[in-house]
């Protein structure tokens, strides 16, 4: 059941990423990315973090793929569709994506520990419950940064987004 | 499954968002494929997280954490490069990456 859900959501998740790569209007593209950001929902659930899951529906597939429609409309990118790729960027692209996996492959077959199953867990997760006591305790620093960081990114955005750069 | 399952998909997720910003032209379908590449880091961090039990059995959430604040600057992230996008548009009425080649306006 959980090798079936996994192929599942990873063949979802990989070929809806490569749809993002080929497709040549962007609106598409920032649907098959919507797509790949659910499989990858997907593989977090069958990795006991619901939380994050949720987290990742929630940011991206509501916030970021949703600015990036937004962006794509108010740009009005139609007129750029029939663009073709140069041979020398279409090379690079496959020499790079044939070369890491090549390598990829390599290393995993040398990993060793990670041929092991998954260990199991003996109860429920809780995860929101871990994930909030960490979050205030140990990294309450780093959370607080984080919330500095959005704040600047707001006025940053705001700034930017006025009619005359000075 | 086993560990190295999931990191065969995030590292094909890296190779492919890689892939993506070596041959788009565009910036918009450049930065989403950058929000690939991220991903494709979170996903290997929940699946470490997951493999590395404590000694309560209950996974590792500090790597939780990061993929929590990974989300987070990511979000950020886009909303700064896509209203520097924007301001690029205003000044070149372009977003195709070939056409931008100067420096100064």
């Amino acid at each position: 059941m959980g090798s079936l859900l996994f192929n599942v959501f990873a063949l979802f998740t990989l070929i809806a990423a490569v749809g993002v790569v080929v497709n040549k209007n962007a609106v598409n593209a920032a649907m098959f990315l919507l797509l790949s950001l659910v499989g990858m929902a997907g593989l977090f659930v069958l990795l006991d973090a619901p939380l994050l899951a949720f987290v990742l529906l929630l940011v991206y597939a509501g916030a970021v793929v949703a600015l990036f429609l937004f962006i794509i409309m108010l740009l009005d990118l139609k007129a750029e569709n029939r663009r073709v790729v140069a041979p020398t960027a279409l090379a690079g692209g496959v020499l790079v994506i044939f070369g890491f996996s090549g390598s990829l492959f390599k290393i995993l077959q040398g990993f060793a520990p990670g041929k092991s199953l998954f260990p199991p867990l003996p109860t429920t997760v809780e995860d929101v419950k871990r994930v909030g006591m960490l979050l205030f305790q140990e990294y309450n620093l780093p959370l607080q940064i984080m919330a500095t960081l959005l704040l600047v990114a707001t006025v940053g955005v705001i700034v930017l987004s006025k009619r005359e750069l000075r | 499954m086993s560990l190295n399952d999931y990191l065969l998909v995030s590292g094909l997720l890296f190779a492919i968002g890689f892939t993506g910003v070596l041959v788009r032209r565009n910036l918009i379908v450049i930065y989403m494929c950058l929000e690939l590449m991220l991903n494709a880091a979170n996903l290997a961090l929940v699946s470490f997280s997951r493999f590395r039990v404590a000694p309560d059995g209950m996974p590792d959430y500090h790597g939780q954490i990061l993929v929590f604040f990974i989300i987070t600057v990511a979000a950020a992230e886009v909303a700064v490069g896509l209203a520097i996008i924007v301001a690029l548009y205003r000044a070149r009425q372009t977003t195709q990456v070939t056409e931008i080649n100067r420096m100064q306006y």
